[in-house]
Order: C-alpha cells, then structure tokens, then sequence
C-alpha cells in the first residue's frame, strides 16, 4: 500500500487530539474547579483546569451538613447489594439456561428475552411498586431493575462457549449441577463476571429515577439525586456550618460531582479490557 | 420469536421442549433430573414475571377512571374515554411532535459520529496509542446523566465557558441549555458525548471481519485510498450499520427519558416535553392516572410493534437481526 501522505497523517493526528480533548477537557476541568479557589474561576470562566491555590476547601463543605455524605452512604450501600443481588439472579438464571434440553429452558429464556422489547411503563411499574409496598424503601432501588436481559444473554453466551469437554469430566467426577457451577464455570468466568458486574454495578452508581419515583423521602436519597438537586435545581446543601471559611458555590458543586465520578474513574480502568469482549459476545450473537 | 409469554400467572412448570431427546423420559424424571438448574433459574425468572409481565396489569388503568384509594377492584371502568381525552390534548400533540423531532436529530446527528470514530481508529497503527484513545472515549460510556447534564451546564449554560468566550470575542452571550429550539441539539450533543466512543466498539468488529484479502486484491487492481474505502469498507460494514439504523428507527418513540427529564424544565415543556415525561407528569404528578397510563399504553404497543418490526425487516434483509440465534 502507498504510505499516506503527510497532509492526511497531520489531519488524522488533528481529528485524534481533538476527539481526547473533548473527551477530557470536561472531566479534567471539573477536577479543577473542586479545588480552585473563587479567584480562579472568575480567572478562567468557570471551569478551572490548573488551580493556583489548590484547596480542600470544597470538599470540606461538601461533607459538612451530612446531606452528601449520608446519600453517598446510601449510593455504595444500594450499588453493592444491587450488585451482589443482580449477578447472583443472573449467574443462576444463565448457568439454568446454558445448556441444551433443560425441561422448559426455552420457555424461560423467551420470558426473559421478550423484556427487551417491551417496557410496561411508567405508571403500571409505579402502581406496582406500590402495591407490593417497596414504596419509600430502599428495595424498590434495587428491584425493579434487577436483572437486564442483555446481561444475561452475555453471561449464558460466555457459559456456553466454555468447552463440553469441561462438563463431561465434572459429571464423571460426580460433580452434580451445583458443584459444577460452583467448582468449574464460575472459576473460569472472572472476565464475563467482572464485565457483567461493571454493567450493574454502574446502573445502581448512576440511577436517579428510581429514586425519583419510588423514594418520597429525602433523607433516603442516592448520591445522583443530590446532585439533581444541588447542582442542576440550585437548592442548597445546608452546609452553611457557621464560622467557617466557605469555598466558592461552584467549587462545591463541582466536589460533589468529583465524588460521584470518582469510583468509576478507580474501577475502569482495572475492568476496561474486558469490555468489547463482553459486549461483542452480547450484541452480535445476541 | 415465539408467542410471548402469558402476563398473567405464568405456571410454575414450564411446558417440554420441542425437540425431545430420544429415549424419551417421563416429564417427572426430566423435571428431577434438571431440578438444580431450574433452582437456579427461579429467582431470575420470578423478578421477570413480576417486575415485567405483571405492571402489564396495571394497563387496566387505562381503561378505567383510577381513583388510587379505590384500587384497581374498585374503580369506574370508562372504555376508551381515556384514549379519547389524551387524544383530544394539545399537549399529547405536542409532546408526539417533540418525541420524533428529538429522534430525527439525534439519528441524523449522531448515526455518522461513531462510524467516523470508528474509521479513525481503524486506522491508527500503534496498538499503544489505538488502546489509550479507546479508553478516553469509552469512558464517558459510564457517566451517568445527572453529571453529564452537569458538565454541560458548567460548560454551556448561563455563567458558562462558552458563554463568556462568546463575549471576549465581542459576539453576545448565548445560554444554549435554555434555548427551547436549540434543545434538540443540546441533547443530540450530550448523546455524542456519551455514547460515541461507545458505539464504536460494534463497528470496529466489523471492520475487523472484513477480509484483508480483499484490500490486498484491490490495492493490486489499483484501486486507490478512496476507492478502497468505497468498495471494500463501506460493503463489508453494511450489514451492521443496516442493522443499527433499523433498531434506531424501532425504537424512535424512546428517547433519552433521564436525560430529558432533568433539562426539561430549563427549556418549558413546549419544546422538552416527550412522550415519556407526558405520561411522568400527567400522571404520577397530576394524578391523571387514566390517560396517561393510555398514553403509556399507546406508545409501548407502537413502539413494540415498530422494534419487532424493524427486528422482521432485518431478517427480510438477510441479516442476523437482533434476537435470532439467542436461542441457539
């Protein structure tokens, strides 16, 4: 093949640098803000990428009052029970299905499948979550969005790649269905598992309707639906703690977005070569 | 595709396979002997029977004058009156309208970007490098909408960076995020930000299944960089791109609702309402249970009906579809 001309190459390097700044430019400046200073963000129009006077300040008030601190509490408690909950459901309903001439197996994977098609709504799920009396509690976080059909279609897609042969020598071992589960798939399965539980893990992180629907009460609040309301509906944090020295709004506002980001930020990188894996086995073999 | 499952009180024991292995065993001993696996499957297959099939249900609501302290049992049935009413609302109109004017920007908008993203990657040599920009632009894949929003607003909106560059070039300030014409954008813009870097994992698989051999056949009929691109890239990616603007159409009545959700009041609800924030406020704010469930109704039965169809029409296409070979 010809070698590219040197007019293409500086284009191409141009189009590159410029996807990665958009990319970073956002998160790198919220960042930032969280520790600049008020001077600072006058300085540089409200998104500050390198502060002068880097302080603490921010996250300091952001944790006086207890409104974030308690809806952080409450984010990591519902995002790592959903977590457990939704692989467990999902593990077992994929390692059900994953093999052939189970009696009914395809009648359960249609039941499962065809929910990726339809949604019942919002008012039939809100009537629903009502009348098992989940209103109000933190179970209606987790609930009604417990296992994703994508998910499972990834998981029993990685199960059924596993070699029969596998199989065959755990049954003349002895092994029953549970053992094998247990002894020999989930072994072999820490990629599809760390892949499946990012998924999850990330939809409980991130969810906010949800609460908005099911949660009448504030103090119950996750992390995303502070947010809401500090950042996008303006309301305060009740954290004017009197005598001290308070940061800069925006600097706040921007440590608390620095705290909901941060463990996405820690977990993505340790799960990130799993990715197209993962999701090339969910979206072309469907 | 099956018949779908009944909503109602789906059984316990499951019905046989079609195709029965060959010394056949009673139902009984098939159902002991697969019973650990069956275990296994409960709980997941109970949270789909509750959680999916019986809110179907609750569509009842849309045929009847709800009144929540007399419950389903008890209230008035109305027949179509519900229907009736949402139809005769201005609002609903207009809120249609905003559903399919925000979908056709963001197919138009944002449909190119992750096959251009894709190409550029394609076409990077260092695996090093290839790796580091897929990681940056993957990344925002997992943030969710309320601190997109945010970083947008931070950036777009009133005391904003645009904003303020806007003015130190001399040209008047713009505040894009409250600008009801504009909103279609804003969130065709987000959608990119998003989920561009995503959407390219999908396409890169295909343009690795093209064949080397064919660039190397064309090459040696002197076939140059474009024509390449032109006859072997763009067909060999067809199939998958088909596929993509299918499912998008399918799905045209769904358009970010958490994402429109928490923009919808900074614009009005004259541009920002959809069907989906129509039927959340009408209904579970304005206790307008009826017709906004028969809203709700209308756009699932159209919007399954579009997916199943665009799914059909795939296959027709001669492509894997979406849902086929799941139950291989």
């Amino acid at each position: 093949m010809e070698r590219p001309t040197r007019l293409g190459l500086f284009l191409k390097g141009l189009a590159l640098v410029l996807v990665v700044a958009l990319v970073a430019y956002p998160l790198l400046g919220v960042i930032g803000t969280s520790f600049a200073s008020q001077s600072d963000i006058v300085r540089s129009n409200g998104l500050v990428l390198w502060p002068d006077h880097p302080s603490l300040d921010a996250y300091r008030t952001a944790f006086t009052g207890g409104r974030v601190t308690r809806a952080l509490l409450v984010s990591i408690g519902v995002t790592l029970t959903g977590t457990v909950c939704s692989l467990l459901a999902t593990i077992g309903m994929a390692y059900g299905l994953s093999r052939r001439g189970i009696v009914g197996g395809r009648f359960i994977l249609m039941t499962a499948l065809f929910t990726m098609l339809f949604n019942a709504g919002v008012i039939p799920n809100f009537l629903l979550v009502k009348e098992l009396g989940l209103y109000n509690t933190f179970a209606a976080l987790v609930l009604p969005t417990m296992v994703s059909a994508f998910n499972l279609v990834v998981m029993r897609a990685f199960f059924m790649n596993l070699p029969e042969e596998l199989y065959d020598a755990a049954k003349v071992d002895g092994a029953g269905d549970f053992r094998t589960l247990i002894r020999v798939v989930l072994p072999l399965s820490k990629a599809v598992i760390a892949v499946v539980g990012l998924f999850y893990a990330v939809a409980y992180w991130n969810a906010y309707f949800n609460a908005l629907l099911y949660l009448g009460d504030n103090d119950k609040w996750p992390l995303p639906m502070v947010l809401r309301t500090f950042i996008l509906q303006g309301q305060n944090l009740d954290t004017a703690a009197a005598g001290e020295a308070i940061a800069p709004q925006q600097a706040v506002q921007m440590a608390v977005l620095v705290i909901a980001v941060v463990p996405i930020l820690l977990v993505y990188p340790f799960l990130q070569r799993f990715f197209t894996k993962g999701v090339l086995t969910g979206a072309v073999k469907g | 595709m099956t018949a779908p499952a009944p909503p109602v009180a789906a059984p316990r024991t499951p019905r046989a396979p079609r195709t029965a292995p060959a010394p056949r065993k009673s139902l009984w001993q098939r159902l002991k002997r697969d019973k650990v696996m069956l275990l296994l499957c409960l709980p997941g297959f109970l949270y789909f029977v509750v959680f999916h099939y019986v809110p179907l249900l609750g569509y009842m609501v849309a045929f009847q004058d709800y009144q929540p302290y007399l419950g389903y049992m008890h209230s008035a049935w109305t027949g179509f009156t519900n229907f009736t009413t949402a139809f005769a609302d201005p609002d609903f109109w207009s809120a249609t309208g905003n559903t399919l004017k925000i979908a056709l920007v963001q197919l138009v908008l944002f449909f190119p970007v992750p096959i251009g993203l894709a190409l550029l990657l394609n076409s990077i040599v260092s695996d090093k490098l290839r790796r580091f920009v897929q990681s940056v632009v993957y990344l925002p894949h997992f943030i969710g909408w309320v601190i997109i929003v945010s970083i947008f607003q931070q950036i777009l909106g009133g005391a904003g960076v645009v904003p303020d560059l806007l003015e130190s070039l001399g040209l008047p300030r713009y505040d894009m995020t409250t600008d009801p014409n504009a909103f279609p954008w804003l969130l065709a813009l987000q959608v990119m930000w998003k989920d561009a870097g995503w959407g390219t994992i999908i396409i890169l698989a295909a343009l690795l299944s093209i064949d080397r051999g064919l660039y190397e056949a064309a090459a040696m009929d002197g076939a140059g960089r474009w024509s390449r691109f032109w006859h072997v890239t763009l067909p060999g990616l067809s199939p998958v791109l088909v596929l993509l603007l299918i499912l998008n159409l399918g799905n045209i009545l769904t358009v970010g609702f958490e994402q429109i959700l928490l923009q919808r009041d900074a614009v009005g609800p004259g541009a920002g309402e959809v069907l989906d924030t129509y039927v959340y406020f009408h209904g579970i704010k304005d206790n307008q249970w009826g017709t906004s469930a028969a809203v709700g109704l209308v756009k699932a039965v159209i919007g399954t009906v579009l997916v199943i169809g665009a799914n059909k029409f795939a296959h027709r296409l001669g492509h894997e579809g979406v849902y086929r070979g799941a139950d291989r």
